[in-house]
């Protein structure tokens, strides 16, 4: 199972070249809802390697890869709840990676992208809406993917309650990455 | 023993409304500080904020209803001294019952965690984050939480004291029943 899930994310890779994105200017962040509280945190370490020319979007490309260990949230212990086994078990899956299947445009400097996201060994399709702006020499795309939790089975056991922690999760992205040149 | 005279029954029903929640709340607080993280751990949490709340909203109503029907006089042959004493431990109990919900509130927005009271409206956050300070209001939240223990106690002994030893008949003044003559 696990060979066939390597080959699946082998072929999904982006063979073209995708820029590698200015990580000083780039955030992973996501937003839950705990009994109807709004708990923010986000991911410190990633890479991603994003290619978007507006002239010809669908030929652009994203590829996101997140160490999940390096999840932060409001307190200390959250953070290390969510490297646990029943959340993100980031001991045995310590990498989240997404990458784009498509991308159309949606109007003016908007567009959806769709592709699949594997975390925690399970990959699912995705898809969300983002803008794109220039900042001089950068482009920068922002964005929000929903996803639902429990899908990926994060926080299993006493976790799966709803009531407590909100399936859906906002992932909040924005990525920079040199400007398409032509 | 003649009849002293009550305060006034709205002050009388948020007196031990907010001293119920009170009792609760710090069982909540001291119940769930020891707890490892779990959705049960999360629903006390916000049981525990939502009392704190509570707690701050009826004492600004208390407060109101203080201004509106004043305390009844404290018995004659209560010594000067000891007039001061009930009137600067009532005052200590105001203070706390503000502070206490407070830096639960202040320590809650410096952990970047808003409160949303009943899970359905959404309070201000007091500060920005900051997880140094947060762990510092957690530390005063706690200590306020232990001299207010110490002031509740204090407060129903002298109470027991009064009703007991001086029979003087004080704690009619906070009865939901009129005493018998």
């Amino acid at each position: 199972m696990r060979v066939l899930i390597s080959a699946a994310l082998l072929l999904a890779t982006p063979l073209a070249f995708a820029a590698p994105a200015d990580l000083t200017q780039s955030r992973i962040g996501f937003a839950m809802k705990q009994l109807g509280t709004p708990v923010d945190g986000g991911f410190k370490s990633f890479s991603a390697n994003v290619e978007l020319n507006p002239a010809k979007p669908e030929a652009g490309k994203a590829d996101i890869t997140i160490q999940t260990g390096s999840i932060s949230l409001p307190t200390r212990d959250a953070e290390a709840e969510a490297k646990k086994k029943e959340w993100f078990n980031a001991a045995q899956f310590p990498t989240a990676r997404f990458v784009s299947s498509s991308i159309k445009s949606a109007g003016p400097n908007r567009y959806q992208v769709t592709g699949k996201l594997t975390l925690k060994g399970i990959t699912r399709d995705v898809s969300a809406p983002f803008t794109l702006k220039q900042q001089g020499a950068l482009s920068v795309v922002e964005g929000v993917m929903p996803v639902s939790r429990l899908a990926f089975k994060i926080g299993e056991g006493d976790w799966t309650d709803t009531g407590t922690v909100a399936d859906e999760v906002q992932i909040k992205f924005r990525v920079a990455f040199p400007a398409a040149t032509k | 023993m003649n009849r002293p005279e009550r305060y006034a029954t709205p002050s009388i029903l948020l007196h031990w409304l907010v001293a119920l929640l009170i009792v609760v709340g710090f069982g909540l607080g001291l119940t769930l500080s020891g707890m490892p993280l779990s959705p049960t751990k999360f629903k006390l949490i916000g049981w525990h904020k939502w009392l704190g709340i509570s707690v701050l909203a009826l004492l600004a109503l208390r407060l109101a209803g203080r201004l509106l029907w004043p305390a009844p006089a404290l018995p004659g042959t209560m010594s000067p001294l000891a007039q001061l004493a009930a009137k600067g431990g009532h005052l200590a109990l105001y203070a706390l019952m503000l502070a206490v919900p407070l830096t639960g509130w202040l320590m809650s927005s410096a952990y970047g965690i808003p409160v949303v009271y009943l899970g359905l409206i959404p309070l201000p956050d007091l500060i920005a984050a900051n997880e140094t300070l947060a762990h510092q209001l957690k530390e005063v939240h706690e200590l306020l939480n232990w001299t207010l223990a110490l002031a509740v106690a204090g407060h129903v002994l002298v109470a027991f004291k009064h009703h007991f030893i001086d029979r003087d008949g004080l704690l009619f003044r906070m009865s939901l029943k009129q005493p018998r003559a």
